[in-house]
């Protein structure tokens, strides 16, 4: 129990004190992981609608892949970005390992499935209801996904937030291709992580609610928006 | 580092990932403490000029209650023999880190094959110096930890230095640069520049100068 509370007053503490080195990482861990989503929903949201609407052979297939790498190991990811950015790899001499661009690339391979597959989900239910009136307006499969994509744009915002958490939260593909390097690419997971192996786990435990608090305020702004888009445009 | 107005960027990797990486030509330079495979990396033509920096030494960590009887003795192997007689449990780094090579040298100069000595009691853990110092604590497990790491350790519960000042514990940091003719990537002006400041007289003092809690943690030793 001493650690808890000893860990809530620091985390009090330390947000208090709007400690510069604090902030650096936090801000850090948002934009790496916003970039992330950003780039994961330029790639998810279109797939996840194209999938939702067309019919072609495979497609079941492709879904059930799709769905499974939702599951993808972080560190898997870390790895094969890893061995694609190193010296040695091929995309070497771009040399954007250990740096926040390499980051950014390994959550947006992390997340665009889980914003691909609940977007497709989303799209696929709301093509079931509104198919035949779509039809009789002869809209062509490319622009019926395009309206829906539209028309389900707050349902679809759950997508975002589901992407924007797992990226937020991870540690193991930030930490492979990032290195933890102090002031360059060092995140609060991979702080946690990092005062953890130093032992200082009331330290590592503070960061933990922080970063738990920094991810409810970004769903809360994203609830917020919703409903002052809903009031003004729904 | 304002001496030399470079940027360091520091990735902290245990010994036998940190060669890799610069095996990679992901590193310019790297600062290692596993002499016999620091020679091997030069060897297979991956680094140029290495250079002794400084030392520290491996420390015995084990519980105050001491359940193998190994406290306060100065000779490492008697008490890892007097360890795996008593099967108390030990936390191995099992990642090839310079700790893990020195654990495993010390284990065969006791005339131990730990391959078949080892058992339950000998938990071979796969993580780096912190993380074995955690599950050591929460064991109440004997480890070898590089002396540096134990001093900046903080959650050491009932865990405390059993054994040391053998000087088969001896522990030499050393300083490799990434062979640019492998890697052309590699900033060879710069990562000299940096080689060059750590081993000259200002380097080494800053060296002795870093302290914790007021304990030196390295002695710097490098040869002019």
């Amino acid at each position: 129990m001493d650690t808890f509370s000893e860990s809530l007053g620091t985390a009090l503490r330390l947000i208090l004190s709007a400690d510069p080195e604090l902030s650096d990482i936090v801000l850090l861990s948002l934009r790496v992981s916003l970039a992330a989503v950003l780039f994961a929903a330029l790639l998810g949201l279109p797939g996840g609608a194209a999938l939702g609407v067309g019919r072609f052979p495979g497609r079941q297939a492709i879904i059930v892949v799709l769905n499974g790498l939702m599951g993808l190991p972080p560190v898997v990811v870390g790895l094969l970005v890893y061995l694609l950015l190193s010296r040695a790899g091929p995309l070497g001499d771009y040399g954007l390992l250990f740096t926040p661009s390499a980051m950014v690339i390994a959550q947006t391979v992390l997340i665009t499935p889980i914003i691909a597959a609940l977007s497709r989900q989303t799209i696929e239910d709301a093509w079931g209801e509104y198919e035949e009136q779509l039809r009789s307006l002869g809209a062509s499969p490319g622009r019926a996904a395009l309206t829906l994509l539209w028309d389900t744009r707050f349902s679809l915002m759950i997508a975002l937030l589901a992407g924007f958490g797992r990226a937020a939260a991870e540690v193991g593909a930030v930490l492979i291709v990032g290195g933890n390097i102090a002031g360059v690419t060092r995140v609060m997971t991979t702080t946690i992580a990092l005062e953890t192996s130093k032992g200082d786990l009331p330290l590592a435990l503070a960061l933990g609610f922080i970063l738990v608090g920094l991810i409810i305020a970004v769903n809360a702004a994203a609830q917020l928006t919703r409903q002052w888009a809903l009031r003004h445009y729904g | 580092m304002k001496e030399t107005g470079i940027k360091v960027r520091v990735i902290a990797q245990g010994t036998g990932q940190a060669l890799d990486t610069g095996r990679r030509g992901d590193a310019d330079v790297v600062f290692v403490h596993d002499k016999a495979k620091e020679e091997q990396f030069v060897a297979d033509g991956f680094g140029i000029g290495r250079r002794d920096v400084m030392y520290n030494d491996f420390v015995l960590i084990g519980p105050k209650a001491d359940p193998a009887k190994v406290a306060g003795g100065k000779d490492i192997t008697e008490a890892l023999k007097k360890i795996s007689a008593a099967k108390a449990p030990f936390v191995s780094r099992g990642d090839k880190s310079g700790t893990h090579s020195a654990e495993l040298r010390l284990w065969k100069e006791g005339g131990i094959d730990i391959e078949q000595a080892k058992g339950p009691w000998y938990k071979d853990t796969g993580s780096g110096m912190g993380p074995a110092l955690n599950t050591a604590a929460s064991l109440n497990a004997y480890i070898l930890a590089d002396r540096g790491t134990w001093l900046s350790f903080k959650n050491r519960r009932d865990l405390v230095v059993v054994v040391e000042g053998d000087e088969r514990l001896f522990n030499q940091y050393g300083v490799i640069l990434v062979n640019p003719a492998k890697h052309r990537h590699v900033k060879k002006e710069l990562g000299q520049q940096f080689i060059d400041w750590v081993v000259s007289p200002e380097g080494q003092k800053a060296i002795a100068d870093y302290k914790i809690d007021g304990q030196q943690l390295f002695f710097p030793n490098a040869r002019p």
